[in-house]
């Protein structure tokens, strides 16, 4: 009840703000009478979100489709950082050879790949759309369970060492459980990024019933409102990914600083 | 429990024990040099002397936690690494190193999940753990619920779930005020007389280590070697009292002094001699 309150005290402001901010937009485009081809209301954007089936764009199956693609990339993705890190942790000699190549490869701007990915898995399907977000996603999830498993406190691994633990069970009692908060972390980047891969894949070609379909085709009959509203919805239905973690974070590390809300000492 | 003397009297003999450091100069750093010495059961030794002398190296090569350069770490008539293997030892580092993810119980417990030792035994030896240094109450709450001494306490009592037959202790109580320290110092002298363990105790605390030892090895700096061995002859149960008694205070001086050295404690007494002369106050 108190922590509710609490709560509700701390986003206060954020949420003013947030309100505020949508009224000076509706009243700036209204006193100013900026057409809606240029930016439109956010009340014609909430309209256009709501009559969608009956101008023939189907933003919220659409929302589905871009959904299931993007959460197939992120598992894909976060399976195969998973997989990675493990193997580098485990043998320290591959670290010298993966990651110099795993840094060259994120430096690389993955979704400029879309249409190739298009072309080999198919324009039209999924799993075109879920290679680009699997790319994505994959380097931010290896990369922070990898520090999770390796930056382990030196007195902890001395503590095992004292207690003649096998690697195994240093492991399974230090190693993993180190790596958790850091393995949720790299997930709450990566729903970001598998969204980003999911609709600019659709970008360059797919279902029609897809959020970046919608986007695209909006805007080239000069339908704005439609446009903005499915951008509103990719959004909203990344921020939804990434509470799910924020949940799963608070299930699964209760006991960490961020969670606990306090600070890291 | 009284000490165990049905077994070999020395649980622990260092033998012209060396540790040298490849600095990454490539610069070769003697750590300690021509250690010999003996640790009876039961005992409780205080290693102590300036940072850098070595107190922690000697302490971690009795544990098997480094290798020696030269020399021989014999404990309960093993090498080192065997009775590590055989879990003769129980460390407690300056910070408690607990892992937050589990709770004060599950903590105690972790070493116990190593063996396959069966639920209610195990649970049985965690409970005896916490009662041992007071934390039944706390056994459902996680290390960052509680203050500095008690996650202390949560240490020592895991260091313990596997009866070693040596506690190994490098500056347990460093990070700790006066206060809890001497709390825990009064805790940790319970602990031992209950258990009869052996206990290697590194600190750079004088009052501490005279307070808690029955001898205290005193080391010097570059390299780090052993220049006295200081018994400690103050009446056990040891408590308030002692802290205020006479022989307390020449115990410590005693420490003292001998930290002090040879040669600069003799250059210093002739200075304050050569001032009171010139001061006129002696003749």
């Amino acid at each position: 009840m108190r922590r509710e309150r609490d709560r509700l005290v701390r986003y206060l402001p954020a949420i003013i703000v947030f309100v505020a901010g949508i009224s000076i937009w509706e009243a700036a485009i209204r006193g100013l009478g900026v057409r809606a081809f240029i930016l439109p209301a956010p009340s014609s954007i909430v309209h256009a979100l709501f009559e969608n089936w009956q101008s023939g764009y189907q933003i919220f199956p659409a929302a589905q489709v871009t959904l299931q693609e993007a959460g197939g990339g992120l598992i894909a993705g976060a399976l195969l950082g998973l997989v990675i890190a493990f193997a580098v942790a485990r043998f320290p000699s591959a670290r010298d050879i993966v990651l110099p190549i795993g840094i060259a490869v994120n430096a690389i701007p993955i979704v400029a790949f879309a249409p190739i990915a298009n072309h080999w898995f198919g324009s039209q399907s999924a799993y075109s759309k879920m290679a680009i977000s699997a790319a994505l996603v994959f380097f931010p999830i290896m990369i922070n369970v990898l520090r999770g498993l390796t930056q382990v406190d030196a007195s902890a691994l001395e503590l095992m060492r004292s207690y003649a633990a096998s690697d195994g069970a240093v492991l399974r009692k230090v190693r993993i459980p180190n790596a958790l908060p850091f393995f949720l972390t790299g997930l709450k980047i990566g729903t970001t990024l598998s969204l980003i891969g999911a609709v600019v894949g659709e970008y360059f070609g797919g279902l029609n019933v897809a959020l970046g379909r919608v986007v695209v085709e909006s805007a080239s009959t000069l339908s704005f409102e439609v446009t903005w509203a499915a951008i509103v919805v990719v959004s909203v239905t990344g921020i939804a990914m990434y509470l799910v973690v924020v949940a799963a974070e608070r299930a699964l590390i209760p006991w960490h600083p961020s969670v606990r809300g306090e600070r890291v000492a | 429990m009284t000490h165990d003397q049905a077994t070999d009297p020395t649980v622990v003999r260092l033998t012209g024990l060396e540790k040298i450091f490849a600095l990454p100069s490539g610069e070769a750093m003697t750590a300690v040099t021509g250690i010999d010495l003996e640790l009876r059961r039961g005992e409780f030794v205080s290693l102590i002397g300036p940072s850098g002398c070595g107190k922690s190296t000697l302490l971690r090569l009795i544990g098997d936690l480094t290798q020696p350069s030269a020399g021989s770490v014999s404990v309960n008539g093993k090498a080192a690494q065997q009775a590590r293997v055989d879990r003769d030892y129980g460390m407690v580092f300056q910070a408690p190193v607990l892992f937050d993810w589990r709770t004060v119980e599950e903590n105690v417990r972790l070493p116990l999940e190593l063996t396959g030792q069966d639920r209610a035994a195990r649970d049985a030896r965690v409970r005896e753990m916490l009662d041992l240094v007071e934390l039944t109450d706390f056994a459902k709450h996680h290390p960052y619920q509680l203050s500095g001494g008690m996650q202390q306490r949560v240490a020592i009592a895991r260091a313990l779930t596997f009866s070693p037959s040596i506690l190994l202790m490098d500056e347990p109580f460093g990070a700790l005020d006066e206060m809890t320290r001497e709390r825990m110092n009064s805790e940790v002298l319970r602990i031992w007389e209950q258990t009869g363990i052996t206990v290697v105790f590194v600190t750079h605390s004088i009052p501490e280590a005279v307070f808690l030892s029955s001898r205290v090895v005193v080391m010097s700096a570059r390299p780090g070697r052993i220049t006295r061995v200081v018994e400690i002859d103050l009446p056990r149960p040891r408590g308030v009292e002692t802290r205020e008694s006479r022989r307390y205070f020449e115990m410590v001086t005693e420490v003292r002094e001998a930290l002090r050295g040879g040669e600069g404690r003799r250059d210093e007494t002739l200075a304050s001699l050569e001032r009171a002369e010139a001061e006129g106050l002696i003749g």
